[in-house]
């Protein structure tokens, strides 16, 4: 009795000591900062600050309430909704579309298919930005070139409000759509193949297999794409920070961005760090609401 | 019919490899255009003479060699330290009954939701009273540990069977014995992944370098870039030369390493 | 045991030796390095005047360091928080009020005071007093900047304008003669990523900018709101081009005649000179600026770049010892010789080649009027807001004088913090 519970606080003490560095290297840099930006969240710590921290005040929610007010803060997190909303889903097609066709059973050089489709993940983002900077460009750009060939008029991609975002979306999609697509291949091997054969069997058709088996078979696989897509776009930064600056007209201001802007170019600590907890509370809601529908789509 | 449809599969197979494939090989074919053949029109896909120029003014005017090093020693440097500290702490998670531990493992898992730039402004003035801005330490520390790595170790070692564990330990091997001779060779494929993944994320990760290296003589390749892209953005050609060499390091560690890596991501996915 | 003499002095001679070699070392490694941050072009040019400073002075060594001007305003600001702000930078002078508040920066009236080298009365008062705050030097001008007009000399006579437009009706009808006559696309290139075109015009007709000492913005105000609707009516009808990402390079898209005026500084006189094409030479000029009304030239802003030093620098002798270098007649000269940008110090400007320069005879001119910006540490941000105005009024989302409304709005915004500070000191 007395060596059972003597073993097994043995056990626990050492499991602490494997624990130590990390659970407390997360603790000091990473919860404690976020209790601290939750603080710094309520205080106009600002330039004047910076000289004296006598001169940063407690202001209570008023950086909350004037966030609520701020146009640019509603026009960044308009974008990123964008972003999210047409980026996201466009993202989890191609990806799924581009698992589909590699891991369709005739074709050959699977492997070196995918490898090339998931080439873009591992690149650096600010060079391919930069590459893409370029390939947008409205007068010497590739892309403008290739579409002046099937007679499509010159877009400013990048100058022009209606397009800066679509032309990020695409950079974006470009970038990542390899990552998700090895996950739906993973969840594809995982479909029993006998359930296919049963399906030819009974004489279903490829759209019936499709429809019947895989898209169910593979929701929950869908449904982790989603998330995590959804929660890295909602973080939308490096590519507008490089190719737009947030703009034109503010139309690629993402709300990471707006943070990154006023926290470290203007030194409005206090109010960049309410930025970024409104950012962490939309995606938290996002989240859960997203985690809701999965769970009454599948009651 | 049949082949027809397999005519079309390949079409399409064909036509997205090459439109994933265009972007990066335009910036190699423009990296070797002599300065002003990029920004004509039409534009020009290859290079009408081959010129290595932008590569030498990287490496002798523009001190990039010094970048590539840096980026080079952090990526290494927080590999190894991150594996240590993820390693041990996932295998706790998975072999290990202690107090709290579901409790803990969720509240983890929980947070990997809350986006890193929140942490930012309140680390980058701790680092600041630490005096670690503009330190690779700046850099090493907070990348220290990851909820995800120890979530992938964890994931993997759950697999190992206890009774290898309980043999260990009969044979008179102490706890550390068994976490070192044992359980980190098993969860080799995994330590790998995590590896190659850490490696790139470091590699490739801008913020948080931009915010902390306030010296140029310590910024990482992708800050450098950036900033060479304020001076130099007319010079298209030798920005594509700067951006080849940012991206082949990682293309390289990809291409040889790329069965881990994607089944790590295979494996993160599927179990989780 | 005992030492002998001639044991002893051996060991005296060993210490000696020992002690000659370690201040040896420290006289040899031990050389000041002083940290210098330059921005821009400017810090990759002013590397080739180091040598020369460095055989004057053996004992010091200067770094200098690059720095980007898309981010240098945080760049600074975040060095300045981590303690690692370099010896001396440049500082763009419409900085100096933000770093001066921080008390980031030396006050160099007593260096000055004592200096032989420097003499506030070599500089032009107007730049030298954009260094001055609340009565302290904070900076010295290290080479002076203002914009004027540059413009397609040919396309601007065929218009009818050989020396370009002295007023703001002339710059009107000569963009309108140019557009309706195709000899370019667009009269003037004036890109809403850049605020000092409709600073300028502001200033010329009288706006302040801001008012009630710098607490609120004045730019619904009738001076401002005017200027402001002439700016954006060029673009309105179409004979002023606003979208920057249009021109990727500004000096093809200007000789190919895509636009024919652009309101630009100094340094692009060099800059024309090299990457226009030879046959483009002898076809393009500057002049002042136009003005609102019959006195020539309308107004500039005062613009350039100042020497800092950081208060929080260990080096401040040999630091010093570099702004003197930097300031000196000869160096300056060299300075414009090798960046073109226009010296500072008034001296330098009789030597030969500047003053043979047709194209910084503008300068000359433009020179004698100069405002500076609004000496709030503010003012950039103000600026950059006023960027974003720009641009929704010339792409129509917004009214002029609705976008100007609501610019006070935000400047009103941005001001809050000083208003309450100013409250404070009154109450301290």
């Amino acid at each position: 009795m007395t060596t059972m519970r003597e073993s097994l606080r043995r056990q626990m003490l050492t499991a602490y000591l494997f624990l130590f560095p990390a659970l407390s290297t997360l603790f000091v840099f990473f919860f404690l900062p976020v209790i601290a930006a939750l603080l710094l969240s309520l205080t106009d710590f600002d330039i004047y600050s910076l000289a004296d921290f006598g001169n940063a005040r407690f202001v209570g929610l008023k950086n909350y309430v004037d966030l609520f007010n701020d146009p640019l803060f509603w026009k960044a997190l308009k974008n990123t909704l964008y972003f999210v909303a047409v980026g996201g889903p466009l993202s989890v097609v191609t990806s799924l579309g581009a698992a589909l066709l590699v891991n369709s059973r005739t074709v050959k050089f699977k492997g070196l298919f995918r490898s090339v489709y998931f080439l873009p993940v591992v690149t650096t983002l600010v060079a391919v930005s930069i590459v893409w900077r370029f390939l947008y460009h409205p007068r010497y750009g590739m892309l403008n070139y290739l579409l002046s060939l099937v007679g499509i008029d010159r877009i400013d991609w990048l100058g022009d409000p209606v397009w800066a975002m679509p032309a990020i979306i695409l950079l974006a999609v470009w970038k990542n759509f390899g990552y998700n697509m090895i996950i739906f291949i993973a969840g594809l091997q995982n479909i029993p193949e006998y359930l296919y054969e049963a399906a030819r069997l009974d004489g279903a058709s490829a759209r019936q297999q499709f429809t019947m088996i895989t898209v169910p078979m593979l929701a929950p696989t869908t449904f982790f794409v989603a998330i995590i897509t959804m929660i890295g776009y909602f973080q939308l930064f490096a590519e507008p920070y490089v190719m737009t600056d947030g703009g034109p007209l503010q139309s690629t201001m993402s709300v990471v961005l707006m943070m990154y802007k006023t926290g470290f170019k203007w030194w409005n600590m206090g109010y960049s760090a309410a930025v970024a907890f409104a950012l962490f509370a939309i995606i938290a809601g996002a989240t859960i609401i997203q985690m809701k529908l999965q769970k009454q789509s599948h009651e | 019919m049949r082949i027809v449809s397999r005519i079309f599969l390949y079409a399409v197979l064909i036509l997205v490899a090459i439109s994933t494939l265009a972007p990066v090989v335009w910036m190699v074919s423009a990296s070797f255009m002599p300065a002003g053949e990029a920004a004509q029109y039409p534009p020009s896909f290859f290079p009408r003479h081959v010129t290595l120029e932008h590569y030498t003014a990287l490496f002798t005017r523009l001190n990039l060699a010094k970048y590539a090093l840096n980026s080079a020693v952090l990526s290494t440097l927080i590999t190894a330290v991150s594996l240590f500290v993820n390693s041990m702490a996932g295998y706790a998670f998975a072999k290990y009954r202690f107090a709290g531990r579901e409790k803990i493992f969720r509240l983890l898992i929980t947070s990997m939701v809350v986006p890193a730039q929140i942490t930012m402004l309140p680390l980058f003035l701790m680092m600041n009273k630490l005096g670690l801005v503009n330190t690779y330490w700046g850099l090493v520390i907070p990348g220290m540990a990851s909820i995800f790595g120890i979530f992938l170790i964890r994931q993997y070692a759950l697999s190992i069977p206890d009774s290898l564990i309980e043999a260990a330990r009969m044979d008179g091997a102490t706890d550390f014995e068994i976490y070192w001779r044992i359980i980190l060779p098993l969860c080799k494929p995994i330590l790998v992944t995590l590896a190659i993944f850490t490696f790139m994320g470091t590699w490739n990760d801008f913020l948080w370098p931009l915010i902390i290296m306030t010296d140029d003589s310590m910024y990482t390749l992708p800050v450098a870039l950036n900033n060479l892209m304020g001076e130099h953005t007319l010079d298209v050609e030798l920005m594509m030369a700067g951006s080849v060499l940012t991206i082949l390091p990682v293309m390289i560690v990809f291409v040889v390493m790329q069965k881990y890596y994607i089944e790590g991501i295979m494996m993160g996915s599927v179990k989780g | 045991m005992k030492f002998s003499l001639h044991h002893r002095l051996h060991l005296v001679a060993a210490c000696a030796a020992l002690l000659l070699v370690a201040s040896c070392r420290t006289a040899d490694t031990g050389t000041t390095v002083v940290t210098f941050w330059g921005l821009g072009a400017e810090g990759e040019k002013v590397k080739a005047l180091i040598p020369e400073f460095e055989r004057l002075h053996p004992d010091i060594t200067v770094r200098v360091q690059q720095i980007p001007w898309t981010g240098a305003h945080e760049k600074l600001l975040t060095s300045y928080a981590g303690n690692s702000s370099p010896d001396i930078c440049q500082l763009g002078n419409t900085w100096v009020p933000e770093f001066a508040l921080l008390h980031a920066l030396e006050d160099l009236s007593p260096w000055v005071a004592r200096s032989a080298a420097i003499r506030t009365t070599d500089y032009f008062p107007g730049i030298l007093a954009t260094n001055v705050i609340d009565s302290l030097l904070y900076g010295i001008p290290w080479y002076v900047d203002t914009r004027v007009l540059f413009y397609r000399s040919d396309i601007l006579a065929r218009a009818g304008y050989p020396g370009g437009p002295r007023t703001w009706r002339e710059l009107r009808a000569a963009c309108e003669t140019i557009v309706s006559n195709k000899y370019a696309q667009y009269g003037i290139f004036m890109p809403t990523t850049e605020w000092a075109p409709p600073v300028i015009f502001g200033v010329q007709n009288g706006s302040t900018l801001l008012k009630n000492n710098g607490t609120e913005g004045d730019f619904s105000g009738p001076a401002f709101r005017d200027a402001f609707r002439f700016y954006i009516g060029l673009f309105d009808d179409k004979v002023g081009l606003s979208t920057a990402t249009d021109v990727s390079n500004v000096f093809q898209s200007f000789s190919e005649g895509y636009f024919a005026m652009y309101i630009t500084g100094p340094w692009n006189i060099d800059e024309f000179k090299r990457r226009l094409p030879a046959a483009m030479q002898d076809k393009w000029m500057t002049a002042p600026l136009p003005s609102p009304d019959s006195v020539y030239p309308g107004a500039s802003l005062a613009g350039g770049a100042s020497l800092v030093m950081f208060r929080s620098s260990k080096h401040k002798d040999a630091a010093w010892k570099f702004i003197e270098y930097l300031s000196d007649k000869s160096v300056q000269t060299e300075f414009y010789h090798v960046t073109g940008n226009l010296p500072a110090v008034r001296e330098a400007w009789r030597d030969t080649s500047l003053a043979n320069n047709v194209y910084a005879r503008a300068f000359f001119t433009q020179f004698e009027r100069v405002v500076p910006t609004p000496k709030v540490p503010e003012w950039e941000q103000i600026a950059m807001k006023m960027q974003d105005y720009a641009e929704a009024a010339a792409k129509k989302t917004m009214t002029p004088d609705r976008a100007m409304e609501a610019f006070d709005g935000d400047v009103y915004r941005i001001l809050e913090k000083r208003r309450w500070m100013i409250d404070k000191r009154k109450h301290e």
